[in-house]
């Protein structure tokens, strides 16, 4: 890999350019229909059965968390809200970020790389036909929307795990762990942890289709595409994750 | 009627290496043309830069009119319309079985209904022999059949140009015969502009009106079939009779003493090695290659039978 300051930057601008490509490209007609609902499907089925898997666990730490340290703080009628909190602000967008990258990201950056070196694309843009349009437009999308799901998921089922740990294995008490869910959290970071996945889904999309379609050097160079889409789009997630974090800090008003 | 690409001081390199520099040349509109060269001198990568593939560095390629590597993605993209390209391998899309396959620039591209699809889809299947296999998928079924698939493929929008990459390699003799009567069949039927990039001498013999030769990052000649096959340049002569002695090495070109060394043998009548692979026959006019006896002969073929029938009576009279 090159790893010269202008090659990494050039990257960096045919990345952001892409990413300007699919945004003017989305309003184009036809809609590829099929091909997003078919990408929907295939994104969501190879990430639901991991991020239900990864979130219960994750759920259960913070719970365990959580419950020590507010019985060492003597804020024990806190623990649910706490635990609510960070299941729904970090939790859930991050695992989301994670099985979306991971999973999803590298199978699309995979399909598309093979496409790439069997000439495919190339014979796809001779039939007059733009890649971009036709292939990354509906994956892009499927991949937001499928992030915006899996973000519920994950967001339900780290508080159930948390619920479940905290009132079946710490010994805490069901009613003050329920009542006290709103006391710190409120709807809009609902809304942020959605916002959040949505653009992590977009963001990953991009990456490994970018990485895809760049594609070469045969078999070899789709695996490598596939190695870098994923640990370029993990580091592009935390800092959005981070940027998004403070921002959200500073326009919403935080209860208590 | 086929359309005429002027390519006017093509230059393409990837980074510091240069592929070719200063390629001129004129494909006439409705005419069959022939590119050959030795393996690795960017046969493949000028096909590309014809339809758009690549940004050459300098130079234009006109097309209609179009200078192609200054066009607007979107005008591109209508442009790309009038070109039907084969693939070396077909590049047939792995998730679709074959009849979608050649189905799919209709569905992307025409209102048609379906039923007037599967009759055009049908057609072009039947023309390169593909009955029967509709639903086999591009993985199931042996390159030969891949090449005709994405053929087929290519013609199904009616092009104006047709590109083709290397179709005779991974063919045997009989489908490789085949499949240049195929090529000059389509060429009277539908009168479009042909490009064919191979080393397979055979073909390069019988099928084009003209023939161009790349060597050592240059086009070293480009024009009709008989001046080229009774060319004098060293390098088209070894290339013409696939023999060892001459300008082309094995890795690349040789150095000049020994380039001067093996013409002088060559002229002493002092040939070693072997030679006449891919069908390379040596020097010498063979007769053209006529669309078969049932097609209808437009104008232009029917000057050309003409012209044979003249330079080789024997030939053309057994035929």
């Amino acid at each position: 890999m090159n790893l010269s300051p202008t090659a990494a930057l050039r990257h960096s601008g045919n990345l952001f350019a892409l990413a300007l490509d699919v945004l003017r490209t989305l309003p184009r007609r036809p809609f590829q229909a099929r091909e997003f609902i078919q990408q929907a499907w295939f994104v969501a089925s190879v990430t639901i059965l991991p991020t239900a898997l990864v979130s219960i666990p994750f759920g259960a730490v913070i719970a365990l968390q959580i419950g020590s340290l507010t019985r060492q703080l003597g804020a024990q009628s806190f623990s649910g809200a706490a635990s609510v909190l960070a299941v729904l602000r970090e939790a859930s967008p991050i695992v989301t970020a994670l099985l979306i990258a991971g999973a999803g990201g590298s199978a699309i950056c995979a399909d598309l790389g093979a496409r790439r070196i069997r000439e495919e694309i190339d014979a796809m843009e001779v039939l007059g036909i733009d890649p971009v349009h036709r292939l990354i437009v509906p994956r892009v999308l499927a991949s937001m929307v499928v992030a915006v799901l899996l973000n519920g998921l994950v967001s339900v089922v780290g508080v159930a795990g948390g619920y479940f740990f905290n009132v079946i294995l710490q010994n805490g008490t069901p009613g003050a762990y329920l009542a006290s869910f709103t006391t710190l959290a409120q709807l809009p970071d609902l809304y942020a942890g959605e916002l959040k996945a949505l653009v992590f889904g977009a963001i990953a999309a991009i990456v490994a289709s970018y990485k895809g379609l760049n594609a070469k050097g045969g078999p070899k160079g789709v695996g490598d595409a596939v190695n870098q889409s994923v640990v370029i789009t993990f580091m592009l997630l935390f800092v959005t994750n981070f940027v998004m974090t403070a921002v959200y800090f500073q326009i919403v008003p935080q209860k208590g | 009627m086929g359309v005429e690409i002027c390519v006017e001081g093509l230059t393409k390199s990837f980074g510091q290496q240069v592929i070719w520099q200063d390629v001129s040349l004129t494909l006439p509109a409705g005419e069959i043309s022939v590119m050959l060269g030795p393996s690795g001198t960017g046969k493949s990568v000028f096909l590309k830069t014809l339809v758009g593939l690549l940004k050459p560095e300098q130079g234009s390629v006109l097309i209609a009119g179009r200078d192609i590597t200054r066009l607007r993605e979107h005008d591109l993209y209508e442009v790309r319309k009038l070109f039907g390209v084969l693939f070396q391998d077909g590049a047939l899309f792995g998730s679709m079985n074959l009849y979608d396959n050649i189905a799919f620039p209709l569905r992307e591209h025409t209102r048609k209904p379906e039923s007037e699809i599967r009759r055009i889809v049908l057609e072009k299947m039947d023309m390169v022999g593909l009955l029967g296999a509709e639903g086999k998928l591009p993985g199931e079924i042996s390159g030969g059949m891949r090449k005709r698939a994405g053929l087929a493929r290519a013609l199904v929008l009616d092009p104006e140009i047709i590109l083709f990459d290397e179709p005779d390699s991974g063919l045997d003799p009989v489908r490789v015969a085949y499949l240049n009567q195929l090529i000059v069949d389509l060429n009277a039927q539908i009168d479009a502009t042909f490009l064919i990039v191979t080393h397979d001498i055979a073909s390069a013999r019988q099928v084009p009106d003209n023939i161009g030769l790349l060597f050592r990052r240059e086009l070293v000649t480009f024009g009709p079939r008989e001046k080229l096959l009774a060319s004098d340049e060293p390098v088209v002569r070894q290339f013409l009779n696939g023999r060892m002695q001459g300008p082309i090495g094995m890795a690349e070109e040789k150095d000049a003493a020994q380039i001067e060394q093996e013409l002088a043998e060559l002229d002493a009548g002092n040939h070693r090695g072997p030679m006449g692979g891919k069908g390379a026959s040596g020097p010498g006019v063979t007769p053209r290659l006529l669309p078969s006896p049932g097609i209808p002969r437009p104008p232009r073929w029917r000057a050309i039978a003409e012209r044979e029938a003249r330079l080789h009576p024997q030939e053309v009279a057994d035929a």
